[in-house]
């Protein structure tokens, strides 16, 4: 009962603000805070392809949990992916909040943007429309990643961007990220007060500089990882859709003197052997 | 002999069925530390005696001249007409308040609902007695108080907030400031709690996109920035 009056009054039966505004502030910057983090990890990951081809192999099956599943099992990058959709509906339901909702206040901060000309306002227009951009641009990629994990490898990855024409997608949902993961951090800082020190001012002044670090950073080391997709794309598309093999196989010798093949997988604590078919 | 300045100014009588809004242009002298609101004078007692501007105290003290200038709001009498290079400057009303007419708006009745909405007064359930001095508080804790309540309601931290033009609702830093102002009092009684009452919601503290034009452009140079933030912390900590 209490609830049909709080939602028709907008109080609560003694008169209450409802603390859902500052629930769902916090859980705005929370997830935020999650994705920005879990996409500079990502970007790492997917930057393996910059040392070798084995390695990003070797980080692809530490991700489908070779270290305890035999073979590794790509089931498991579906259930990261599914939490990460789940967190970013949750973000990007909250985030559009704070959209522009209606003609009259889209006008007023174009205006009012292109007369003040400040930077951390602008800021806030990129944001908010690279969070808008990245409903669409990321549906793509997580749908994909969802329901084919199985492809993701040197050659799956690759042929994904030539072959499979994800290509132009990719690059806009690069730009995407790193403006709005970057922008989205500074933001955080100065909105919650991180870091502020005793001088405000100059630590804000220090943060942007940190910020656009971090933006130009993401970004040459994005594009050259798209660059070598897209170069290994194009040298295979005449066998797109063929798995990768690793190349760094070492002889082993078990117990009973036979010669086995080895995978070298990394995990957490460096490299480690398994026997294939053991 | 000073350089030749450009000035335009949007003219519009919000309360006129006739009145167009347009730019008026006017050229005049530069003179040595020529602030805008020496300028506006000397237009409107030599070139256009129909051009509204508001101002008091001359001195960047009363808050009352605020002005888009070049799109950026600022007190005209404490922006000087040189530093603008190239010569011209372009003046508009600041928005997000009612506009009276040409550069001149009404931001006096804006702060009282303001200060009304903030319930910008002390609470307190201690009965004054005039007849002695004032419960003592600590230098430094004073210090903190006088520091954040040094705003003088100019309006110019609304006028530069692309939320509040946004969202017309929104109770804007000055707002938050004068909160955070009272919370920093010890007279005032007041729990977090009834703070949350206040500026708890999206037309409040969570409402706030952190743009900064506010703490950017704060004549006064509020720490407009840490306040907003530190409010935000008390108030999404409550349960």
């Amino acid at each position: 009962m209490s609830n049909l009056i709080e939602g028709f009054l907008g109080k609560s039966v003694e008169g209450k603000k409802s603390r859902m505004p500052a629930k769902l502030d916090y859980w705005q910057s929370a997830t935020g805070l999650f994705l920005a983090l879990f996409m500079w990890g990502h970007m790492f990951f997917v930057s393996s392809i910059l040392v070798s081809k084995d390695f990003m192999y070797s980080v692809t099956k530490m991700f489908e949990g070779i270290s305890f599943i035999k073979g590794g099992n790509p089931f498991l990058v579906s259930i990261a992916v599914a939490i990460v959709i789940t967190i970013i509906v949750i973000h990007a339901g909250l985030g559009m909040r704070k959209f522009p909702s209606n003609f009259r206040q889209y006008q007023a901060f174009r205006t009012h943007m292109s007369m003040i000309k400040h930077e951390d306002t602008t800021l806030w227009f990129i944001q908010a429309f690279t969070g808008f951009a990245m409903f669409f641009l990321a549906s793509a990629h997580l749908f994909i990643m969802l329901t084919k994990p199985e492809t993701i490898g040197p050659f799956g990855s690759a042929d994904r961007m030539i072959s499979g024409w994800m290509w132009p997608i990719y690059l806009l949902l690069l730009l995407a990220v790193e403006f709005h993961g970057s922008i989205g951090l500074y933001r955080l800082c100065v909105k919650w007060g991180w870091f502020e020190g005793d001088n405000a001012k100059e630590t804000r002044v220090k943060l942007k500089k940190v910020k656009w670090a971090i933006t130009i950073f993401f970004l040459v080391l994005g594009l050259a990882t798209l660059a070598a997709y897209m170069k290994i794309g194009l040298e295979h598309r005449d066998q797109a859709g063929q798995r990768y093999e690793p190349t760094a196989m070492v002889k082993h010798m078990n117990n009973l003197s036979k010669v086995e093949n080895t995978e070298i997988s990394l995990n957490f604590s460096g490299i480690h052997f398994q026997k294939k078919g053991a | 002999m000073g350089r030749m300045i450009t000035i335009k100014a949007l003219k519009y009588n919000p309360n006129s069925k006739v009145s167009k809004a347009h730019f008026a242009k006017y050229e005049l002298e530069e003179t040595d530390g020529m602030t805008l609101f020496v300028a506006l004078t000397k237009i409107r007692e030599e070139l256009d005696h129909d051009l509204s501007f508001d101002f008091v105290c001359r001195a960047g003290i009363c808050g009352s001249c605020g002005m888009m200038v070049n799109g950026t709001p600022k007190l005209a009498c404490r922006t000087l007409t040189k530093d603008y290079e190239d010569g011209v400057i372009q003046l508009m009303p600041m928005p997000a308040f009612k506009l009276i007419k040409d550069l001149s708006v009404n931001t006096g009745e804006w702060m009282d609902g303001m200060s009304k909405r903030v319930e910008s007064w002390i609470h307190s359930n201690e009965e004054p007695d005039y007849s002695k001095l004032e419960r003592p508080i600590e230098p430094d804790v004073a210090d903190a108080v006088f520091e954040i309540d040094r705003c003088v309601e100019c309006g110019i931290c609304v006028a530069a907030c692309g939320t509040k033009l946004m969202r017309p609702d929104f109770v804007g830093a000055v707002g938050l400031n004068r909160v955070a102002r009272f919370e920093a009092d010890p007279h005032d009684q007041r729990s977090d709690e009834d703070f949350y009452e206040l500026v708890g919601d999206d037309n409040g503290v969570f409402g706030c996109m952190s743009l900064l034009a506010c703490e950017d452009n704060c004549p006064k140079h509020l720490p407009l920035q840490s306040k907003i933030a530190y409010m935000r912390r008390k108030l999404v900590a409550l349960r």
